[in-house]
């Protein structure tokens, strides 16, 4: 649906607003949706079309459950693309609509300016269609179920790509040619060399040598976190297969910045909703609606850690700091109190600062560089563990340090346990070796043994994966028939 | 904007229903999806739906939260466990609860079961009236109006009466040619059951016999509420002698004291005959118990009054043992001798709950 001129005029206003503060964003392009269509578009990731799968339908299905029982509701979602498309739910009131609005307006600035964004394919909703039509190509030709069974193998393994590597441009220097092994001579008198040193023996056994180490190069050369890509590089699949894999791949880079810069996205959308909202747009009989609908937003509950609060309060701190000239060798060394807090240079390069950091960061950089124990303290933060004993979640500390570092454990590799492609020949039998580097979090078995069982129909071979289950090193295999657990000694090959 | 969501939103449901035909047996034996029932859908947890990944155990990792409290302080307790293997993985993140309608279940049991449709014995007793737009009449509303016929009749009249002028001509529709869709009431006959569940309460009948029978009766009560307009249900429960109870009482009375079935099969009759008359009902009954009788002579009586009272009005006489430790299993042999050759009686052993599944088959498999 088109917009209301109401609508339209809101768009105009707030845009205005947005480039006035020096945002700089794509064409913004806003629909209005019912709330059964806009559950529709959130159930395939803000897309109007990607292809038939049946996931789609089981997240619409609890959308919509969602949203009849109260529990949630969508207000606004935003697609980064060029440009960029927006939804608006229908029945919301105006003032919602213009929350919305400039969060949107923000939204497509982090998608333009931040570095992480910037390989991205901002004519994805095209892509996305392609990716449509060439998927129901398949299932006209091989079948509904075979091709969306892959489908389901394929986004077993979804997040096993590696963000960075779009990033790194490697120029490898081809590794020198070790000189060519040949086979020993036996020592012989010349008139006995051939009885001694048969040609044809030698002859095989040159050949043996040269494919033994043929054989030692290592394959991958060195171990690879885009496990997509080597096994759309190497497993045997037909040609479909393997571009609907590759199709999976794509969409899950696409996909990637945005959870690895949730909290900065989030938080940046957030600060300057309220921004605009409470500096330009409100009228007086607007902001007890405008007051309640974002405190929802940025509302915290123990236990959880909302990014759009830690988000918008984080840069809010980094604007006042770089406002204050409260960074910096001399600020650190500060130990007096009193003057720390009313610490003030007048330096006022806040806004500034916080424009650098949402074109530079991402929610690991950001939490590692920006927040500080004040932060910590002043929005009370704290870690929680396990306790096994009495089978509850428990505060377990407070210290600046260990928030922190649980914080970007979190953060790094977007939560997600750190598995790579560590031999594609293992076992010298055609076996893949995957390798969870680990980081002091066990797998979850009963998934990882569900991951390791859709690996194997895409490697066609036995898959291995070395992790460990607690506390020591194990194997877990999966043949194609059964699975199988061995102790680890040494570290797999 | 064409969205393909209710493709895939199909496919979803498609792909449930064949995870619960996979699991039905795994679900027939089990006593929760009785709680789990609502008025016509039940709740089935499906844990396997979701596509796995290579993730974390969750519950080791513990996280980031604000708030007030101190060390030590509880956020509130784990969710339970999911997922077979290794045990202190990580908590059920997703179970997914899907709605089934006792209707499609009934569907699904009867498929996996490969049960026959059940024949109602024909009778047409209760008959409604349901209407069908399938008349036409000269008057009603406007949004009625059946546009071919009205047209037809302008046609009629104008030819009768000379005012048709050549094809193509605007015709010309005035207040009696106009015609309207309407409903006739057709009659459709009815059918209705009656179930009489009966059961033995004596002493030797344990809560894991009486699970047993609770969870095979709501199996039935499903599969013949899928089948009948109507259904009414009546328990008798018996030891030394029988009366009839709620569903309640049914459920969890426990008696000492001996057996003496015919007292049951008397007060059947008796309802049978007072309120569900052969001719306008189709009348099941059930009888569980652990195959004890008081004497030989009540189970000669018994037989007796099956054969000459009881089977002759009614669709199915259907003798469940559940078999106890205390039971001689006696009665289900007897039952056996004499009824060999009958077509409207079932006779089941189930042993345990896993075998519940089976005993249906036999109680229904004859499409009475």
């Amino acid at each position: 649906m088109s917009l209301s001129p109401l609508l339209a005029g809101l768009q105009r206003e707030i845009e205005a607003h947005a480039r006035d503060y020096g945002l700089d964003f794509f064409p913004v392009m806003f629909e209005v949706l019912d709330y059964r269509k806009l559950n529709q578009v959130a159930a395939y990731g803000g897309f109007p079309t990607r292809y038939p799968h049946w996931r789609f339908g089981m997240d619409f299905e609890q959308l919509q459950k969602g949203y009849t029982f109260g529990l949630q509701r969508i207000y606004e979602m935003v697609i980064n693309n060029d440009p960029c498309y927006a939804y608006l739910l229908e029945c919301n009131a105006d003032v919602d609509q213009k929350i919305v609005m400039a969060h949107v307006y923000a939204h497509c600035d982090f998608f333009k300016n931040n570095v992480w964004f910037s390989k991205t394919n901002r004519k994805m909703m095209d892509e996305m269609a392609n990716h449509a039509t060439r998927v129901r190509r398949y299932m006209d030709r091989h079948g509904v179920d075979r091709v969306e069974n892959f489908i389901d193998l394929c986004l077993s393994l979804e997040n096993l790509i590696d963000p960075h590597s779009l990033f790194i441009v490697r120029e490898r220097p081809d590794a020198p040619e070790e000189a060519p092994r040949v086979a020993r001579r036996l020592k012989s008198k010349e008139y006995m060399q051939d009885y001694i040193n048969p040609p044809e023996i030698l002859a095989r056994e040159s050949l043996r040598l040269r494919e033994e180490s043929e054989r030692k190069k290592s394959f991958p050369a060195e171990p690879t976190r885009d496990i997509l890509k080597f096994l759309i590089e190497y497993s045997p699949l037909e040609n479909w297969q393997r571009d609907v894999l590759s199709i999976i791949r794509e969409e899950a880079y696409y996909f990637a910045p945005q959870a690895q810069t949730k909290i900065m996205n989030e938080g940046w959308a957030t600060y300057w909703h309220s921004k605009m909202m409470t500096e330009r747009c409100l009228t007086d009989a607007e902001v007890i609606d405008y007051a309640d609908h974002h405190s929802g937003t940025v509302a915290t509950s123990p236990g959880r850690l909302n990014p759009y609060k830690l988000g918008v309060e984080l840069f809010k701190d980094i604007e006042e700091r770089w406002n204050k000239g409260r960074f910096g060798k001399e600020f650190e060394e500060c130990e007096d109190l009193s003057l720390r807090t009313t610490w003030d240079t007048q330096l006022n390069q806040g806004r500034g600062k916080i424009f650098e950091v949402r074109r530079f960061c991402n929610d690991v950089t950001f939490i590692d560089n920006y927040l500080t124990e004040e932060f910590c303290r002043r929005h009370k933060m704290f870690v929680y563990d396990f306790n096994p004993k009495t089978g509850l979640y428990q505060i377990s500390s407070r210290s600046f340090r260990e928030i922190k570092q649980k914080l970007l454990f979190q953060l790094t590799n977007r939560g997600l346990p750190f598995i790579e492609v560590a031999d594609g020949n293992f076992r010298n039998k055609g076996e893949l070796l995957l390798r969870h580097r680990y980081e002091g979090v066990p797998l979850r078995m009963d998934y990882a043994r569900d991951t390791l069982r859709n690996t194997q129909r895409i490697w066609q071979r036995p898959v291995n994966i070395a992790t460990l289950v607690e506390d020591k090193p194990k194997l877990i295999s999966y043949t194609g028939e059964a699975f199988e657990e061995a102790d680890l000694h040494e570290p797999a090959a | 904007m064409i969205l393909r969501i209710e493709q895939d939103h199909h496919r979803f449901k498609q792909i449930i229903r064949g995870k619960i035909k996979q699991d039905l047996r795994k679900y027939i034996s089990r006593g929760e999806m009785i709680g789990r029932r609502g008025k016509d859908l039940i709740s089935i947890p499906l844990p396997q739906i979701s596509i796995p990944h290579f993730v974390h155990g969750r519950r080791q990792a513990g996280g980031v939260g604000q708030g007030e409290g101190d060390v030590g302080t509880v956020l509130g307790a784990a969710e339970p466990e999911e997922g077979s293997g290794q045990a202190g993985d990580a908590p059920g993140q997703h179970l997914l609860e899907v709605e089934v309608t006792l209707d499609e279940l009934a569907e699904m049991l009867g498929e996996e079961l490969e049960l026959p449709r059940i024949e109602p014995r024909g009778r047409k007793n209760i008959v409604t009236e349901k209407y069908r737009y399938t008349g036409i009449a000269p008057t009603g509303p406007e949004s009625l109006r059946h546009f071919r016929r009205t047209y037809k009749e302008m046609m009629k009249r104008s030819l009768a009466s000379g005012t048709y002028r050549r094809p193509g001509a605007l015709p010309f529709i005035i207040r009696e040619d106009k015609r309207y869709r309407t409903w006739r009431p057709t009659i459709l006959p009815e059918t209705t059951a009656a179930v009489i569940y009966m059961m033995d309460v004596s002493g030797s009948m344990g809560e894991e016999q009486k699970e047993i029978v609770r969870i095979e009766s709501f199996w039935i009560d499903t599969w013949l509420r899928h089948h009948y307009k109507g259904l009414e249900i009546r328990y008798i429960i018996h030891d030394a002698e029988a009366r009839e109870v709620d569903q309640e009482t049914f459920y969890h009375t426990r008696e000492s004291g001996g057996t003496v079935i015919s007292s049951a099969y008397r007060l059947a009759l008796e309802v049978t005959r007072t309120d569900y008359p052969a001719q306008e009902w189709n009348v099941y009954c059930f009888h569980f118990s652990d195959g004890d009788n008081w004497s030989q002579g009540d189970t000669q009586e018994c037989i007796r009054l099956l054969r000459e009272e009881l089977l002759p009005g009614v669709n199915l006489f259907a003798y469940g043992q559940v078999e106890s430790p205390y039971g001689t299993g006696q009665f289900l042999l007897d039952l056996k001798e004499a009824f060999a050759e009958e077509e409207a009686v079932a006779l089941s052993k189930i042993e345990s709950k896993e075998a519940i599944h089976q005993s249906i088959k036999e109680f229904l498999g004859r499409g009475r």
